[in-house]
């Protein structure tokens, strides 16, 4: 029992990674319309700068968060600005594979600035929560927290404020929103900041919970919670949150009680069996064609 | 529900929430259009269009399909950029602007096929048009700052009286997408002018009504105007709305002014009736 409470919270913890990381695919899929397969490298510098800062600055795990939240949103804004933007007009393959360039020439600077080999990343928040025979590492708890903070002040954005106001006219009809006065171009770069402020949280998370780092980190929980945005439905910010969590735990019940080598390919056949039963996605709205 | 009654001749008092700036109604045009004109790959849409629209005029711009009526308010509206030509909005120059800022300017409009954020509600649609006028940033909407309640209910009693235009207060829960067509329409219209425009622009408001829905949405254009002291600007096929409230007519045919006048000038017009009815035989 203590065993199956262990893996359930380090599923959890692991799945709400995956949830902060599908809120930044899932936005910018419901506003911009596309899909940003460079947000996982984002991670990945997120993960270096919060190193860096605590390594060679001795700054404290905190301020070397909001560090690279800072840099990481800035770099979220150029990098649509830069790639994304010209685009605009553009056909979806195009900017798909222009995402897809991104994503590799961050993974290449990064091996440039750092070098290939593997850093041992120091937790921000170091220790464990014993509680009877679980032990929960601080970590953890501090993931799971930031998850739900994140959720709940992002759905307040979406709905209440000004700017997600914008955000969902945006993403219902660009062309009505612009001539109702709102600057999409605009909307659409704040997107890719709070994106990109959320992958930057995400890497911090991550590379604390595993505590190691190199280039490629980014990529494949990039990969997973893209599955987990579409497993919860694409667009939906609940669904991404639904999404993580279920992957993440999936994830690490398939390792701890079936194989912990099939534990990817056990994942995405869920993906695959839910996707087939709906199409959508968990949460996702299924809209037919009006002929 | 009590249907508002439309007295002629006499003015409607401005709303309490007073958006709308003072403005200086005789002075100067608020449209003025030179030599506006627009190529799609080496076709003219639209040559050589001059037109100038008073502060607060109904102008009508009519003309049979395909003429360039479309294509003309999305040149004004900077949806196309113009390959020739001026357009002047309050006498400022809109050359180069967005979309965005067009709006700004003052020039909002409503679309031929309807595009409203149908999974919003029919409050936020209205409150988007108001985007501009509520001031407050995204951390006190989080937080719920104070500002952010005063900014919204603010927000919400301007978006509820240009709802009871229509009568539409009640539906303002509803989702925009589930209004029934006569509905969207006007909520179109509601939204264009939450965006406090001093020239409204109307792609084909009546298409799809009634008889007796197209007489009331007469009716509430001219209070629109009386209210508002607005420029109103209307594409219309439905030739008792244009001749019963239009000041000034422009005929267009294949991209260019066939004529311009006063509903009776237009009405008398040889031009205008080959136009739409082709020539007369001789004899």
């Amino acid at each position: 029992m203590t065993e199956f409470l262990n893996y359930l919270i380090s599923g959890i913890s692991l799945g709400s990674v995956y949830a902060i990381i599908a809120l930044g695919y899932t936005m910018v899929y419901g506003i911009a319309k596309m899909l940003n397969f460079a947000h996982g490298d984002v991670i990945m510098v997120g993960g270096y700068v919060s190193f860096c800062a605590v390594f060679y600055l001795d700054l404290p795990g905190w301020l070397a968060t909001i560090l690279a939240i800072i840099v990481c949103t800035v770099l979220g804004v150029v990098i649509e600005g830069l790639a994304y933007k010209p685009l605009r007009q553009a056909g979806t393959l195009a900017v798909l594979i222009t995402a897809i360039g991104v994503s590799y020439f961050l993974q290449n600077a990064a091996q440039l600035i750092w070098g290939t080999s593997t850093k041992s990343y120091a937790s921000v928040m170091p220790g464990n929560l014993s509680l009877g025979g679980v032990t929960i590492p601080y970590i953890s708890i501090l993931t799971i927290a930031a998850c739900l903070i994140i959720m709940v002040v992002l759905t307040q954005f979406i709905n209440r404020s000004k700017l997600g106001k914008a955000m969902r006219a945006c993403s219902e009809d660009k062309g009505a929103a612009q001539l109702m006065g709102i600057h999409v171009n605009r909307t659409i770069s704040m997107t890719f900041a709070i994106g990109s402020a959320l992958a930057a949280i995400a890497g911090v998370l991550l590379c604390s919970s595993y505590t190691t780092l190199n280039p490629t980190t980014g990529s494949m929980p990039g990969i997973k919670a893209f599955t987990a945005a579409v497993f919860g439905g694409i667009g939906s910010i609940p669904g991404a949150f639904l999404g993580g969590i279920l992957l993440g735990v999936i994830e690490s019940m398939a390792k701890a009680y079936l194989s912990s080598a099939l534990a990817n390919s056990i994942v995405f056949a869920v993906l695959i069996i839910v996707l087939l039963v709906r199409p959508a996605g968990l949460l996702g709205k299924y809209v037919p064609e009006k002929v | 529900m009590a249907k508002k009654v439309f007295e002629k001749g006499k003015m409607v008092p401005v709303p309490s929430h007073s958006i709308i700036p003072e403005r200086d109604l005789y002075k100067s045009p608020i449209l003025e259009c030179s030599h506006l004109g627009i190529d799609f790959g080496g076709l003219a849409a639209v040559k050589d269009f001059n037109i100038t629209v008073g502060r607060t005029e109904i102008a009508g711009l009519i003309g049979p399909n395909g003429a360039g009526k479309t294509t003309v308010f999305n040149l004004l509206t900077k949806v196309y950029h113009p390959t020739r030509g001026t357009i002047l909005v309050d006498g400022m120059d809109t050359a180069g602007k967005t979309p965005a800022q067009v709006n700004r300017m003052g020039i909002a409009r409503t679309f031929q096929n309807i595009r409203l954020f149908n999974n919003l509600s029919v409050e936020d649609n209205v409150k988007i048009g108001l985007h501009n006028q509520t001031r407050y940033n995204a951390l006190s909407g989080i937080l719920r700052l104070p500002n952010y309640w005063k900014q919204e209910k603010m927000a919400h009693e301007s978006a509820m009286e240009l709802l009871s235009i229509f009568d539409m207060q009640d539906l303002a829960g509803h989702k925009a997408g589930s209004l029934p067509y006569g509905a969207q329409r006007r909520l179109e219209i509601v939204r264009a002018l939450a965006t406090n425009p001093s020239l409204l622009l109307l792609d084909e408001p009546a298409a799809g009504m009634n008889p007796s829905e197209t007489v009331e949405l007469m009716e509430n254009i001219v209070k629109i105007r009386d209210t508002f002291h607005i420029a109103i600007m209307l594409i219309e096929h439905d030739m008792n709305l244009v001749m019963g409230i239009c000041e000034g007519i422009c005929v267009l045919n294949f991209g260019q002014i066939i004529a311009k006048g006063t509903a009776e000038e237009i009405q008398n017009n040889p031009v205008v009736i080959e136009a739409y009815l082709g020539k007369q035989k001789e004899g």
